[in-house]
């Protein structure tokens, strides 16, 4: 009798890795890179960056607000927060993003609409009304104008009686992610860099707990990324901000423990477990390799999320299901903090319902499913431990590809990387069109009669006249001379080359404008280019 | 014989809206079709749209939008088109546009809204349908 030939399906995984239908322990041997898989909390921190993790501290639940005015996103926080929600992440709207006032032009048909907007401190402060801050860690999602926003957030806290030594929480202020996806980019690549380097600095010496930048591999694989790019250029970013960091004379203890990683989680479960556990034994080794001494450096801090990316707008209430799974990855992945994409975002910003569904989510992972008992429950695991060599091994490959080619910061100023995922994204998007890559719901198990009923999230028409009514009464009511000193002094600090921020807090406490505030910079810096060729 | 020129498309990122994934992998489809595309990059007024449209002489205006600001910007886009005298083009929208909007698109002026996820093909088949 000949032995029955098995005709084995080819499994590859979106990162190029050839999946083998069983794993043992040769596999894992062969595929071994030097960096040991280790014990939770210690380096290389493949487990996890703490000893006990979630047995100690689940995972803080931060999901993704903001919407109309100050006042109305107020109301949404609170709405969350007395649901359990542990932290607070901020969205703005495009104006403030981009640093333009409401009352801007341009910003005509935008005010409020993807997320809140904040002309001056007095927005800051309604927005944050009741909100603990010393409970409630407060995530900002500004990049363009973070110098700006972290500057409003730090005169709200003291104008509060927190004091800044002790004040935590997370600013987004990864400019050059932005220019490969999201786009909020505002100054050419070089003074963006260092307006992120005038934040690390700031916080390291005056608000030393607060984390000054969150480098996001999120949106450069939601722009079409691989999981293992997605990891690779967002530690060459990281690396970027580091050595300018550096080259100011900081020591790499004073900021590269406050570096915090946001992360996007769709595809395969098993390829987002292992890019997670490579890429925090890969980055305590390059941190390790900058000559730091405390472990918490070399910490792979992140929030990993449901991303956008994974949804689809056929068959809606699918991707509730898909959120679960997002966020099943994240906890056996080991995040800090969580947030899912809610069920409805490829239609609209988030009803109350959807965002509700959100935070049930992650509660009942938490409290049925048993993931917050024991550290990093897949290691061990054959294949789980071959892919994690095997991610670490491409991640490494893709960066040093980048570095050999003139690092980073060259690429994504030439547009280099913005070319090769908006390629990917394509071919990406041609092979859910032609079915080799499936969605359910999409192109298999389609139902001919959709259904579309999805609410949506209402928009105010009166938000608009009343944030426009607002900055009015500001720049009514505020000490012209001080503001115009205070830019004044802004122009000068950014002219001499000088870190912007003390002037900034300045002239925010003076209740300047983001747009006079963004204007002051565009004079000394100009503004971006976009490189059209892909 | 005259050579006939390939059609030429324009798409635009008008607003603010950052998100251009979109736009470039259909921009990407509609040059692996044969069409000529300009594409304008972000933040774009509606009367830099018009007036590259008119300067360029293009067949077909594509906005791409996902930020929830369609219609105040369709509103503008409508006069503007006509005050250019651009009323015979093809005008296609695409973004995140929810379906109740759709109607008012087409009101505006709007000859085709393709939602996200819309395949290549759909759009394909529609330019060259619809183009003399």
């Amino acid at each position: 009798m000949s032995p029955k030939k098995l005709d084995i399906r080819p499994v590859v995984l979106e990162s190029g890795i050839d999946v083998k239908p069983t794993y043992g322990p040769d596999d894992v041997a062969a595929s071994a890179t030097g960096l040991s898989v280790g014990e939770p909390g210690d380096y290389p921190f493949t487990r996890g960056i703490h000893r006990l993790m979630y047995r100690a501290r689940p995972w803080t639940m931060r999901q993704y607000s903001g919407f109309g005015t100050a006042a109305d996103t107020n109301q949404r926080f609170h709405y969350l927060i007395e649901r359990g929600q542990t932290g607070l992440n901020v969205a703005f709207d495009l104006p403030s993003q981009i640093g333009l006032d409401s009352d801007d032009p341009m910003a005509a048909g935008e005010v409020g609409r993807v997320g809140m907007a904040v002309d001056t401190l007095a927005d800051m402060e309604t927005a944050f009304e009741g909100v603990d801050l010393d409970k409630i860690t407060v995530s900002l999602t500004i990049n363009g104008s973070a110098t700006t926003m972290i500057a409003m957030y730090a005169a709200m806290a003291e104008k509060r009686g927190y004091d800044l030594q002790s004040l935590r929480g997370t600013a987004q202020n990864d400019i050059l992610k932005e220019f490969v996806g999201r786009s909020t980019w505002i100054f050419p690549v070089e003074p963006s860099v260092k307006l992120v380097g005038d934040t690390i600095e700031y916080c390291a010496q005056h608000i030393p707990k607060y984390s000054p930048v969150s480098v996001c591999g999120y949106h450069i694989r939601e722009s079409g990324a691989n999981p293992v790019q997605e990891m690779a250029y967002a530690f060459l970013i990281a690396k970027a901000y580091t050595d300018h960091s550096l080259a100011r004379g900081l020591d790499i203890d004073e900021f590269a423990g406050r570096l915090s990683f946001n992360f996007d989680i769709h595809g395969n479960l098993f390829e987002q477990v292992a890019k997670f556990r490579a890429g925090r034994r890969l980055w305590a080794s390059i941190v390790k390799g900058y000559g730091a001494k405390n472990p918490k450096s070399m910490w792979l801090r992140m929030i990993a999320g449901g991303g956008g990316g994974g949804l689809t707008i056929d068959q809606p209430e699918n991707n509730i299901a898909r959120g679960a799974y997002y966020a099943l990855i994240s906890a056996l992945s080991g995040t800090q903090t969580m947030a899912l994409c809610s069920y409805d975002e490829a239609y609209t910003i988030p009803t109350e319902k959807a965002a509700r569904i959100s935070l049930r989510t992650m509660q009942i992972l938490m409290h049925e499913m048993g993931l917050t008992d024991t550290v990093d429950p897949l290691g061990g695991s054959y294949y789980v431990e071959t892919l994690t060599n095997e991610m670490e091994t491409r991640i490494r490959g893709v960066m040093d590809e980048v570095d050999a080619a003139g690092g980073i910061v060259k690429a994504i100023g030439e547009g280099v990387i913005q070319a090769q995922v908006a390629r990917q994204a394509y071919e990406y998007e041609k092979g859910v069109f032609d079915g080799t890559i499936k969605k359910v719901g999409v192109n298999v198990f389609r139902e001919e009669e959709e259904d579309h009923d999805v609410s949506y999230h209402p928009v105010n028409a009166e938000d608009t006249a009343r944030q426009l009514a607002k900055v009015a009464g500001v720049r009514a009511a505020r000490d012209g001379a001080r503001v115009e000193s205070s830019l004044a002094a802004l122009k000068e600090a950014a002219a001499g080359g000088d870190n912007v921020m003390p002037a900034t807090i300045e002239a925010v406490r003076a209740m300047a404008t983001v747009g006079e505030i963004t204007g002051v910079l565009k004079s000394v810096y100009g503004a971006y280019q976009e490189p059209l060729a892909f | 014989m005259m050579t006939q020129r390939r059609p030429r498309v324009l798409l635009a990122k008008p607003g603010l809206d950052g998100h251009d994934r979109g736009v470039k992998v259909v921009a990407l489809a509609l040059r692996d079709a044969g069409f000529e595309v300009i594409y304008t990059g972000l933040r774009q007024s509606p009367e830099a749209i018009v007036s590259i449209a008119a300067q360029e002489a293009v067949d077909v205006i594509g906005l791409s939008i996902l930020s929830g600001s369609h219609l105040p910007i369709c509103e503008r886009m409508r006069d503007l088109i006509a005050d250019a005298g651009l009323g015979d083009k093809v005008w296609i929208v695409g973004g995140n546009i929810p379906y109740g909007d759709r109607p008012k698109l087409e009101e505006l002026g709007v000859s085709r809204v393709f939602p996200t996820g819309t395949p290549f093909d759909e759009i394909v088949g529609y330019l060259k349908e619809h183009l003399p």
